[in-house]
């Protein structure tokens, strides 16, 4: 086909490749099994955590105040009766009780907070009576069970915390201490949890739901898993069937399958070297590199078939195939991989590993389709089908329409995409972490009946500072906590507030034969210090105060319980409590933290940290289009079917769903990388056309339809359909994440086959001289046509 | 189908088990050396009368962030019975002058009340807490009670010799199901019978927290006390230590001065 390079680099290669098949196919066998046995190392991480930086001013504060009070990594184990119209019956009262007798053996358990064991104050003449709210609720009568409901709906400790507004469930909340020595303390911690629950709804009339930080982390390694375990098989599938379709080739399908399989080890494998421990976001690596070594191994595939269904000998066809694709290949994997490995750039660790292991299996991938897949194909039997070209002439006629209709296709293209790009602003940011696991879910569902049935699962923290030693006990520092706890319950996002203003107040009352009267804060420091210190020495196994005071009682700890909202209302919130605070105390400034601020903020952080990759994405991706294509004026050109697909991916999506999670900030560098190859294959055989042959932009844009057109919209579909089973994943960012990037690739495929070549027509009028320049990239990258 | 190869088989699998058999022997014996040191322990303590002290409390948490208050303490013994005892509050300043009255008991919880000067009342607390923190540190009411030998079943695990010493190590187990513990590891030296360490093990059997006792002297020719007893939260990271000083002894307290309406004059 091609006798001018027959002593190009490529040529020699390719020759070297077919003689020595069977080495090459013994060596990178056995160098993606030594890779891969890193995999054995890859573990699940299982802290929320993790999708911080450690500069994250957010993370900071929590962690700050984490150190200061007990931690907040709990279950709540949600109790509601299936008949009873409220807990308060004997039965119920006793699952509670054995709940909270058993969850202080739960692995890891710190401490246990339920209405049985809420330490009840009581007077009784010069008596202060401190017990159990509950206690041995079998042999309760009717008068201790009434009174128990009317403690519990009135304490404002309890009363939609870990007890219904009505009384119709209840909460155990268990506060854990992860040692942090092992990387499955959270699954332990969680199956044992799980166990409990299980043996209390097969003994009592009673659903158990948990929830609470500690289940959500091991939702995290749970929904990587399940993601793995269900969407990698369907991915498989979807491979074959569509490879199949594709080459219409057993040998061709399989020696495809071993690539995926190859690389995706290797790079799971060199991941697992390098200690990376996975997390939904890095879980889906092995789909998208799935999905993009196809692509890959088709321009191969097709080039090859193409020369053999033309009657070239198959080594001969393996050889040429190999040459021709060479560049090209390379090419496109270098700006994929540069594409995710803009996610460096994230402030969401996780993604920097999801971008690595995949441009690591992008590279590897490049690797494995020249040299295993050709070696591999020479050695097995292949026989193509003499089958007329369908596609070819569908991209025939495609490209006149093209032609024809070259003016009305650029101005309806530019009028589109201005009304779809309108709708981006329309795109409201929103990492609700609870909406990041799909409604299928069990962590979702149990989320879900408890907001809806005891209490919220969003808390905002405030640590409130006195600056000065034992200072909780001054009364106009009390004054102040009242006040702004009352401000807290006032305001309409607000389901619950634990503050130690109550206790004192309800102390004060105890002490004064509890007279509701007396029902307010301790007038002097004195009595006020000496209440907490009757009160700290009262107090049972593991129910210390530190979870409300730092050891120097010179701090205070209030948190809000909050309903179910978008980060917006999240950050507004708390924002208007540190307002409060600071204009309406004397020195008392706190900032409102916890996880759901931490993930409130996390998409600004990302896409303001993410600004900065992709823009260095586009530059570099730009500059190697440039020096391939070696046109400054096409390079450029090119940008605009480059970056308008995620930029139209956007307005779609502020057209049809509006809220978006932070997977936002890395679409736009990773469906970049991705849709750049389509455009590089355009525009090289459109080049080469018009240099070589000297056709007008006219014949150029026919020729590059007819000769890359088919290849192109092979790859889409398969990226697309990749794409499409990654969105099928249970985890919001992953799910979100994929559909954006698989609207951009078809987005993309329309813009290259549409706006390109109607621009190309449009601004590439002027008359080119015949070249004859050979060098080798814009060479063989021009060559990759089956034409 | 059990044949004769069968049995051959199964035979040295029998003569393993024998040895477990011995252990429940051995077990037996371990409880009564467990149980003689105890008694020995408690014995080589009895007869002291009563005591005083200054106590300084300081308590830290795992990034370093301290709190002290400063105690005094007086100790009446009660022969067949848990001892009585008054702790006096000196610092922090707004709880100066406020007074706890303890009567331990051995197997029934304690009685307890508290003088608050600021409401000029004494209260009594009538809790569950033999098993929660004293004064939010991390000694349990149960740490610092008087030791009698009634609360615990004992056995005897090793010797062990360090810091120059010979130690007993014996495992005691509470008797009460409301403590906090499954189990403690005591170690106790074999010349003077001082306890040294106590590992603490949550009522899930993990770790939770090492005691460790130093700076002994000796009173009277006869009782140990340590000046320092440093408690280590395991799980946690926090600490308290308690800083003894001026131990006396006979000073001639009375059951009178061990009182509910004595407490308010205590000083």
């Amino acid at each position: 086909m091609n006798n001018k390079n027959n002593n190009s680099f490529a040529h020699r290669y390719s020759q070297w490749v077919v003689r020595w098949r069977w080495p090459i196919v013994i060596l990178t066998l056995a160098l993606a099994i030594g890779a891969g046995s890193g995999v054995k190392n890859l573990g699940f991480n299982t802290d929320y955590r993790v999708f911080f930086s450690e500069d994250n001013p957010q993370m900071q504060a929590f962690e700050a105040l984490q150190r200061t009070y007990t931690k907040v990594d709990n279950i709540l184990f949600t109790l509601a009766p299936r008949d009873d119209a409220d807990v308060f019956t004997p039965s119920t009262l006793a699952a509670v009780e054995q709940v909270t007798e058993q969850a202080w053996l739960l692995p890891f358990a710190l401490r246990v907070d339920s209405i049985s064991n809420f330490q009840h104050t009581v007077a009784e003449g010069d008596d202060l009576i401190v017990e159990d709210l509950v206690f041995d609720a079998l042999n309760l009568d009717q008068a201790a069970l009434d009174n128990i409901k009317a403690v519990a709906l009135s304490e404002p400790a309890l009363h939609k915390r870990l007890v219904a507004n009505e009384g119709g469930t209840t909460g155990i909340n268990v506060t854990f201490q992860l040692p942090g020595k092992a990387m499955d303390e959270v699954p332990i911690a969680a199956a044992a949890a799980r166990a409990l629950a299980a043996e209390i709804e097969a003994n009592y009339p009673i659903d158990v739901h948990l929830v609470g930080m500690m289940m959500m982390n091991n939702s995290f390694m749970e929904s990587s898993q399940n993601d793995m375990a269900s969407l990698v098989p369907i991915m498989y599938l979807v491979i074959i069937i569509i490879t199949f379709f594709l080459v219409r080739s057993f040998s061709a399908t399989i020696g495809t399958l071993i690539i995926i399989v190859m690389s995706v080890i290797t790079a799971m494998g060199i991941a697992g070297w390098l200690g990376v421990k996975l997390t939904p976001p890095s879980a889906s690596a092995p789909t998208i590199i799935m999905t993009l070594v196809v692509a890959d191994s088709i321009h191969i595939l097709a080039t090859l078939l193409a020369l053999m269904r033309n009657g070239t000998e198959k080594r001969a066809a393996i050889a040429e195939s190999l040459r021709i694709n060479l560049s090209p290949v390379f090419l496109t994997s270098i700006t994929t991989a540069i594409g995710f490995l803009s996610l460096n750039f994230s402030d969401s660790p996780p993604f920097h590993d999801l971008g690595n292991i995949t441009a690591i299996g992008v590279m590897a991938a490049f690797v494995y389709s020249v040299t295993f897949l050709p070696a591999f194909l020479a050695i097995m039997p292949l026989k193509v089908s003499q089958r007329p070209d369908r596609m070819t002439l569908a991209m025939d006629r495609l490209a006149s329409v093209v032609v024809k209709r070259r003016k009305s296709i650029l101005w309806s293209s530019v009028i589109v995409s201005l009304i779809i790009l309108s709708f981006i602003p329309r795109i409201e940011l929103n990492d609700d972490f609870v909406a990041y696991f799909d409604t299928s879910t069990d962590y979702r569902q149990d989320v879900d009946f408890t907001t809806a049935n005891l209490t919220g699962i969003y808390q905002l923290q405030y640590s409130l500072p006195t600056h000065s030693s034992n200072g909780i006990s001054d009364p106009e520092f009390l004054a102040e906590l009242d006040a702004f706890s009352q401000w807290l319950r006032s305001q309409p996002e607000v389901m619950h507030v634990n503050t130690i203003s109550d206790t004192f107040k309800r102390l004060n009352k105890n002490l004064h034969g509890d007279d509701n009267a007396w029902y307010r804060l301790p007038e002097s420091r004195a009595l006020a210090a000496q209440y907490l210190l009757l009160y700290e020495l009262s107090l049972p196994y593991g129910l210390d105060l530190n979870n409300q005071l730092n050891v120097d009682k010179s701090s205070t700890q209030v948190i809000a319980t909050l309903d179910n909202m978008t980060s917006k209302q999240l950050r507004d919130i708390a924002l208007r409590g540190e307002q409060w605070l600071a204009e309406n105390t004397r020195n008392s400034r706190a900032i409102g933290v916890g996880p759901g601020i931490m993930f409130a903020y996390i998409s600004e952080r990302n896409i303001t940290s993410m600004l900065g990759g992709t823009f260095a994405a586009v530059i570099l991706i730009s500059f190697i289009i440039m020096f391939a294509l070696r046109s400054f004026k096409i390079g450029m050109l090119s940008l605009i079917p480059n970056l308008l697909p995620a930029g139209l991916a956007f307005g779609i999506w502020g057209l049809m769903v509006g809220q978006v999670n932070m997977a936002v900030s890395m679409v736009a560098g990773m469906s970049l990388g991705i849709v750049v190859d389509d455009t590089v294959h355009f525009l090289s055989k459109y080049l080469r056309a018009r240099r070589e042959k000297g056709m007008d932009a006219e014949a150029a844009v026919r020729h590059a339809f007819s000769s890359v057109g088919v290849a192109i919209v092979m790859t889409s579909v398969i990226l697309v359909a990749g794409f499409m089973v990654l969105a099928q994943s249970t985890f919001g960012l992953n799910s979100q994440m994929a559909l954006l990037t698989g609207i951009a690739i078809v987005m993309a495929i329309i813009a290259d086959l549409l706006l390109l070549p109607a621009l190309l027509m449009r601004l590439d009028t002027k008359k080119l001289t015949i070249k004859t320049k050979k060098q080798a990239i814009i060479k063989n990258a021009t060559q990759g046509d089956n034409a | 189908m059990i044949n004769n190869k069968s049995y051959a088989l199964i035979l040295p699998l029998l003569a393993m088990l024998l040895p477990a058999t011995a252990f429940s022997i051995d077990d037996s014996a371990h409880e009564k050396k467990g149980l003689a040191i105890a008694i020995e322990t408690d014995r080589r303590d009895a007869g002291f009368g009563d005591s005083s002290a200054s106590l300084e409390m300081i308590l830290r948490n795992r990034h370093g962030e301290t709190s002290e208050r400063l105690l005094r303490n007086k100790t009446l013994e009660v022969t067949n019975d848990g001892d009585k005892v008054i702790i006096i509050f000196d610092t922090p300043r707004d709880v100066k002058g406020t007074a706890f009255l303890s009567f331990t008991h051995k197997l029934e919880p304690d009685d307890q009340w508290l003088y608050l000067p600021a409401l000029k009342r004494v209260k009594r607390i009538a809790s569950r807490n033999k098993a929660g923190p004293f004064m939010g540190s991390e000694f349990a009411y149960e740490d610092i009670s008087s030791q009698e030998v009634e609360k615990y079943s004992y056995r005897y695990i090793k010797d062990e010799t360090f810091d120059g010493r010979d130690h007993f190590i014996i495992e005691r187990d509470p008797v009460d199901p409301r403590s906090g513990y499954k189990r403690q590891r005591v170690w106790i030296d074999k010349a003077e019978y001082r306890i040294w360490k106590i590992d603490f093990y949550d009522r899930k059997d993990s770790l939770l927290k090492t005691l460790s006792y130093d700076d002994y002297n000796q009173y009277l020719k006869k009782f140990w006390r340590a000046n320092i007893m440093e408690m280590i939260n395991h799980q946690t990271g926090k600490s308290t230590r308690l800083n003894w000083t001026d131990f006396s002894f006979k000073n001639g307290f009375s059951e009178k001065e061990f009182t509910k309406s004595a407490l308010k004059k205590s000083r």
